[in-house]
């Protein structure tokens, strides 16, 4: 049994995305509000889906029921479409983690109109900016696939969202 | 009724498109299209899902009691009652077919889901603000295809070329708008198709430029998807997608 709000929000942010390798859904930023009522002995967590046709969705929300359960909550989990997440949401302790596990972090969301226009993209192994698009989309919705000229390691981008 | 039948025209655009898109999975022309293909459609469906379950909610309850889920309104629903427009049921002849199809629908639900955002309806307004970041990856996506086959080799611009002429004639329904939409574009629900045409025709126009090809005359336009009569070739789309859910009433997987 958890007892305090702090614990139980930690436990929550705490959860591992299904699809990323070593990201936390609290790394993600998605975890909008974790909020017990102690007299119901309910926990409510609000969460924002990343991409609306995300897969991962509804094995996140198990996957969160599952730990306020065992926290010895009744869990109410529900979905905050509005705002709409943004990967400027996801964490400087994420963006680090992506990066180890080999994939770029985001760059900033700019204005609409500017996702037209590419940054330079540097590769999560070697650091050089001499990489070519292959695909704008990868393995997931949320990745395009690169490759590095210097390295020659393919990898992938996190994309602005 | 008018806002479920508009939520309905919105969600059969998204889920008909997608479905098109998972037919030609496994045969494009790269893995990495495949890819694409599949991420499109999964963007897709994910918009069709969240229109789908607003509309059951508008709808409440039906005569046995129940709600409406959104896997009713796609598998338990007849040919009559898909309201999509004509372009996205368009079959792929050919991956030029699909590539313009995509292009010619993105270039106009970019800037239409951009006005939606600002819907006096808070679910609408949050399902848009999700959908424009979405749409605008797929039209870069499409953009790009069209630029490359039409400024590509001979044969590829020849077959972009004939793509264009062919799926123009069912751009005009794309800014219709009629009784249904008047009123909630009145309240500020709806945007107006008509407002985002001329967006829609730049983007086009300068793409087209890019891509070496010419826009065609608007010349009698083909309408009537919005209001359940579909093009030939519709019942086989559906009766594909509609197939296994039909075969096994209830089952999960």
């Amino acid at each position: 049994m958890v007892t305090t709000i702090g614990a139980l929000d930690e436990l929550v942010r705490d959860i591992d995305d299904p699809e990323l390798p070593h990201v936390t859904i609290g790394d993600l930023g998605i975890v909008r509000s974790v909020e017990i009522d102690r007299e119901r002995g309910t926990a409510t967590v609000v969460l924002t889906p990343t991409y609306t046709g995300c897969p991962a969705t509804d094995q996140i929300r198990d996957d969160v029921t599952a730990a306020v359960v065992a926290a010895g909550f009744e869990p109410d989990v529900q979905f905050a479409i509005s705002p709409a997440w943004t990967t400027d949401w996801i964490t400087e302790r994420g963006r680090e983690r992506l990066r180890a596990a080999g994939i770029t972090p985001p760059p900033p969301v700019g204005e609409p109109g500017v996702t037209f226009v590419d940054p330079p993209v540097a590769c999560p192994r070697c650091g050089s900016r001499r990489t070519r698009l292959i695909s704008q989309f990868g393995a997931t919705a949320c990745k395009a696939s690169y490759v590095c000229s210097s390295c020659s390691e393919p990898f992938e981008l996190f994309k602005a969202l | 009724m008018t806002l479920v039948t508009y939520v309905l025209r919105q969600g059969d655009r998204a889920l008909i498109l997608a479905q098109r898109l998972l037919e030609e999975i496994t045969h494009a022309p790269e893995i990495e299209e495949d890819m694409a293909l599949s991420n499109l459609a999964l963007d897709l469906i994910g918009q069709a899902r969240g229109l789908y379950t607003y509309a059951g909610g508008l709808e409440g309850p039906a005569d046995d009691g129940h709600v409406r889920t959104e896997d009713h309104y796609a598998y338990w629903r007849e040919q009559h009652e898909f309201l999509n427009p004509l372009l996205v049921e368009q079959p792929n002849d050919d991956f030029a077919h699909l590539i313009a199809r995509q292009f010619l629908h993105d270039a106009m639900a970019l800037p239409y889901w951009q006005a939606m955002t600002n819907s006096a309806d808070d679910t609408l307004a949050g399902l848009a603000g999700k959908a424009v970041k979405e749409t605008a990856y797929h039209l870069r996506h499409s953009r790009g295809w069209v630029v490359r086959l039409g400024d590509g080799t001979d044969e590829s611009h020849r077959r972009m070329q004939a793509a264009i002429d062919h799926l123009w004639r069912y751009t005009g329904e794309l800014f219709e708008h009629d009784h249904v939409e008047d009123e909630l574009i009145a309240d500020g629900v709806a945007a107006d198709p008509e407002s985002v045409r001329a967006e829609w025709r730049r983007v086009v126009d300068e793409a087209l430029g890019e891509a070496r090809l010419e826009a065609p005359d608007d010349g009698v336009m083909q309408t009537g998807g919005r209001h359940g009569r579909h093009s030939e070739g519709f019942s086989y789309l559906i009766g594909e997608l509609q197939v296994l859910a039909r075969a096994h009433p209830g089952a999960s997987w």
